[in-house]
């Protein structure tokens, strides 16, 4: 009865999604006042419904029941509760029932703080929302359903797979869906506005926000996905250009050029046609993201399990939603007009490089991508495009990037006299190289790669850049808006990554050996000694071989680490279970291989400098989308008027 | 600037990003790419020696030999019609078996394929019979309509 | 305008290769999976093995030969077969190929009670505990279903639940080519 009840939920919740899209967008059409007041009610009943369903095949997890086929196939009595609830997102149903569960999270936020929007704007955002929720919802329900009955019952499951066991795991999938499903939003307020022919600052005040929002949900993900990578499935990398990571790295790119873009929109009422289509691509990358990994066209470790059928279903929402909005891009763009100019060096300048270089990236990592794809289907050949590719196609325009950055962050608006920061600026930048020098030659003794000391510099440059302001304000007392300290951090966030790359890239060891009891192997100065190994380790739901590892350095204990190699009882797969030693300023990182008989063990072990800054870097940025996202002005009631906004920006309407 | 002038602007500097995108995905391409060979491509002389390329088949059984506590192993891949000899030094990924489908990433050098990074695919569409184990384990007898 | 459009005919250009890589896909000609299977077009791997109905008799895959035959790897662990068995006990019906049933890594009378209760759509129904066999056909898992042609040869193979739809468009012009069932 329960699963049929969940049926039953997500069909309530496809006709009430069908309501929310028509009252949205035709109400606003025809001006039925009637009609857009019940959208508000349409995307409550949504929510209700969807998360009804959404916890049955929670509840029905935590209760195996194993009559229902997903839970069978994904759980089992010894799975601990945590991974049971996680097991809900945990293959290709569920996480869809996931997606459409924070789909209409988002809907029903927007819903409830968007009621100072002007009416029919809001109807048709929310109505647009309602049109995405329903071919998601239709999809789940007609191919990918997660409460299908498997009769007879099984008495036991077959539990989740062990690479999914894990914690940063667990919490991974929302949050990269919250980012990903969260560009829907701002896909939303795109249509809304061609819908309605206006585009002018208040509303990309109003999208602003909830762009950041996703893309801070997005960066979070990414970085959590990274590091689970890291230190489950890598045996220490941290980034593999897989293709379901470049899905997720794609909308990341658009989205970033996507904030950037927005804020010349809302300032300076320029690139309004670019920032719709942005916005729409930002969203099309993220459903082009969910068609790669669903389908089956690529092969990654990652991907779900797929069949060609679902993939046309995917494929079909995909061309109806990105060749749809496109079309109505075409349409309605020719009469966005640009008002206002700009000189050559001035704040719209630095931002139009950004998104070049930062759609160009984006562009580049979809070719690499979709090639191999595209090579097999001509039958030209089975290829893979490697990691080479993908770090040239990062590092060549973001290294420019990075200085645009620092020294953009000062331009003024319309026309920037760069002049009085030019003083500065050259400080800072000849102290980053300095201090990269230091680095690089002082701790590590080694230039390391021909790009490890303009890496340092570069991160360097842009910390400091981004520092500038802040204290100049605190020193001399000035306020500062949340906008501005928000931008401050993220782009301090961003030169911590880069500095965390540079390191990691530049002066990581990693030493495959055989080692037995007794053994000893020095790598960076580190003496990792094999002290023994205990067999039949028990688990909850495995058994592992561990072995112990005493790190030490100048004869001090550094740290003790066990690595184990985990035999997961009912799927019978091995999984490796690193053992990890963190400091301030490296990793060390210890995996177990096979037993290679005379009482030897092969062995990974690794020196990571810097290799937290990555992640570290990744949740300032997040964090500095939150503090700009809780700046004043996006609190609707008080509109606003930005000082630096002069008459021939208040954007006119197309 | 006018906007005339700007959108020129804004369109060379597209124009430019587009440009260089293109210049460097070619001379990324160029050397970049890596090709997949079977053990028959391989055997039949269709794959370069000393070139980095990827050759996947069946890890044969009973082909996995190492030295006692030595790192190298050596293995033979197959298609079912040629087989491949692979040397590799390091560690081996968790999936990899005999019987099991992998991939190598390396250089062909006098006919053995020499691997720097050996990769086990797991395939989830259709599981093999230990992924299914426990499913075995059915009802006694199926339950009536099995309608809870 | 016509620039305007050119996003949408990239999109629609992108979607065509996506519509494309999928249809072949689904039809068989297209496999990502880097291993493919190198037995199309191969002689089939041969064995004997015992029944899964009375393991005291074995079957030699050599009492096919001349004949066009179905090859089915399954199991009563698989879910898959399970969901593929209905199209199974059609399709040997309405096609008249005998089908063999290789039971991969199964126990006998757990066989035997799956087909009693589901029905059988296999002439001949083997047992391979140990697996060797399904090693031999370069099985990855189940379901997988070969077609083997008259004089011996791998013709096609399908990983995954096979359908009716699928036996339309990737088995059936086959069968037909070797002068239907026989």
């Amino acid at each position: 009865m329960i699963p049929e009840l969940g049926t039953l939920a997500m069909v309530i919740a496809l006709l009430l999604a069908a309501a929310q899209g028509f009252f949205g967008i035709a109400g606003a059409h025809w001006n039925r006042q009637s009609w857009m007041q019940a959208v508000g009610t349409a995307v409550t009943g949504v929510w209700v419904f969807v998360t009804f369903a959404f916890g049955i095949l929670t509840y029905s997890f935590i209760v195996h029941d194993y009559s229902i086929a997903y839970v069978a196939t994904n759980s089992n009595d010894e799975l601990p509760l945590m991974y049971r609830i996680a097991a809900v997102w945990g293959a290709h149903e569920g996480s869809l029932l996931l997606w459409i569960e924070i789909l209409s999270t988002w809907a029903l936020l927007v819903a409830i703080f968007s009621k100072s929007l002007p009416v029919a704007f809001r109807a048709r955002v929310l109505g647009v929302l309602g049109v995405i929720g329903v071919g998601f919802t239709s999809f789940t329900l007609l191919t990918s359903s997660p409460f299908l009955r498997e009769i007879p019952a099984k008495l036991e499951g077959a539990d989740l797979n062990p690479i999914l066991q894990d914690p940063a795991l667990a919490i991974h999938p929302p949050m990269l869906y919250m980012g990903y499903v969260g560009t829907s939003v701002a896909f939303a307020f795109a249509i809304a506005a061609m819908l309605s022919g206006r585009i002018d600052p208040s509303w990309s005040r109003w999208t602003r926000p909830w762009t950041v929002a996703a893309w801070m949900c997005l960066t979070v993900g990414i970085a959590l996905g990274s590091w689970w990578a890291y230190y489950e499935l890598g045996w220490g990398g941290w980034w593999f250009w897989d293709p379901v990571e470049n899905a997720s790295f794609m909308p990341w790119l658009a989205s970033t050029a996507l904030i950037h873009s927005l804020a010349v929109t809302e300032k300076r009422g320029l690139f309004k046609s670019w920032t719709l289509l942005l916005a729409i691509f930002a969203f099309s990358l993220s459903l082009v993201g969910t068609f790669l990994v669903r389908s089956g066209v690529l092969v990654s470790v990652h991907a779900f399990a797929s069949d060609p059928q679902r993939g046309m279903f995917i494929l079909g929402l995909l061309l109806f939603f990105i060749v749809g909005s496109l079309t109505l891009y075409a349409w309605r763009a020719p009469s966005l007009k640009m008002d206002g100019g700009f000189e050559t060096v001035s704040r719209e300048s630095f931002l139009l490089l950004n998104n070049a270089l930062l759609f160009a990236t984006a562009l580049l990592i979809l070719l690499g991508t979709l090639w191999p794809l595209f090579m097999d289907m001509f039958n030209l050949g089975k290829i893979s495009v490697g990691p080479p590719y993908f770090n040239i196609v990062f590092l060549v325009p973001t290294l420019p990037l990075l200085v645009l950055m620092g020294v953009g962050m000062h331009a003024a608006w319309r026309r920037a006299a760069l002049a009085s920061r030019a003083r500065m600026l050259w400080m800072i930048a000849g102290g980053a190289v300095l201090l990269a020098l230091v680095i690089t030659l002082g701790f590590y003794h080694s230039i390391g790669l021909p790009l490890t000391v303009v890496g340092f510099a570069g991160g360097l440059f842009v910390m400091g850049s981004a520092l500038v302001d802040p204290v100049t304000r605190l020193r001399n007392r000035q306020p500062i808006s949340r906008s501005a300290l928000g931008m401050a951090v993220a782009h301090f966030g961003i030169g911590v990554f880069v500095i965390g790359i540079s390191g990691v890239a530049s002066y990581k060891i990693e030493k495959d050996v055989s080692m037995g009891p007794g053994d000893s192997t020095q790598i960076a100065g580190y003496t990792f000694n094999f002290k023994d190994t205990r067999t039949n380790v028990p688990g909850p739901n495995y058994v592992a071989t561990q072995a112990n590892v005493e790190i030490t350095r100048d004869g001090a204990k550094v740290a003790d680490l066990s690595t184990e190699k985990r035999q997961f009882k009912i799927q019978s797969m091995p999984m490796t279970h690193a053992g990890i030693a963190v400091a301030w300023n490296r990793d060390l990182f210890v995996a177990l291989g096979d037993d290679l008989g005379a009482n030897k063990w092969s062995m990974r072990l690794q020196y990571k400098p810097l290799v937290r800054y990555i992640w570290i870097g990744a949740v300032i940025v997040a964090l500095g989308g939150l503090i700009a996202m809780m700046d004043r002005r996006y609190r609707a009631k008080v509109p606003v008027t930005e000082p630096a906004t002069d008459a021939g920006a208040a954007g006119r309407v197309a | 600037m006018t906007p005339r002038r700007k959108r020129l602007f804004a369109i060379l500097g597209i124009l430019a990003g587009v440009g260089i995108a293109t210049a460097v995905a070619l001379k990324a391409f160029d050397n970049n790419l890596q090709y997949f060979y079977d053990p028959s491509e391989v055997a039949s002389g269709k794959a370069p020696s000393d070139k980095a390329i990827r050759v996947g088949g069946m890890v044969t059984k009973g082909s996995v030999a190492r030295a006692p506590g030595s790192l190298e192993i050596s293995f033979v891949i197959t298609d079912f019609a040629k087989n491949v000899t692979v040397k590799y030094n390091g560690v081996l990924p968790d999936l990899f078996r005999e019987g099991q489908g992998i991939i190598a990433h390396g250089q062909l050098k006098d006919g053995v394929f020499v691997a720097d990074e050996v990769l086990a695919k797991h395939d989830e569409k259709y599981m093999p019979p230990e992924v299914a184990k426990s499913l075995k384990k059915q009802a006694p007898a199926p339950a009536p309509e099995g309608r809870t | 305008m016509l620039r305007y459009l050119t996003p949408a005919i990239a999109a629609l250009a992108l979607g065509a290769l996506f519509w494309f890589a999928l249809h072949r896909i689904g039809n068989g000609t297209l496999d990502v999976r880097e291993i493919k299977s190198p037995l199309i077009g191969r002689a089939a791997p041969t064995f004997t093995l015992p029944l899964v109905m009375d393991p005291a008799q074995r079957f030699d895959s050599h009492s096919m030969a001349g004949k066009v035959y179905v090859v089915n790897v399954w199991g009563t662990w698989c879910p898959a077969c399970r969901e593929e068995h209905e199209s199974l006990i059609s399709l040997s019906r309405i096609t008249g190929v005998p089908f063999v049933g290789i039971d991969w890594k199964d126990d006998n009378a757990e066989a035997n009670r799956y087909l009693a209760q589901l029905g059988n759509p296999y002439q001949t129904v083997v047992a391979d505990a140990e697996g060797r066999v399904a090693i031999d056909w370069g099985v990855y898992g189940a379901p997988e279903t070969f077609l083997v042609s008259k004089d011996g040869k791998v013709l096609a193979k399908y990983a995954g639940a096979l359908t009716e739809a699928v036996w339309a468009e990737k088995f059936a012009p086959l069968v037909s080519q070797q002068g239907g069932a026989p």
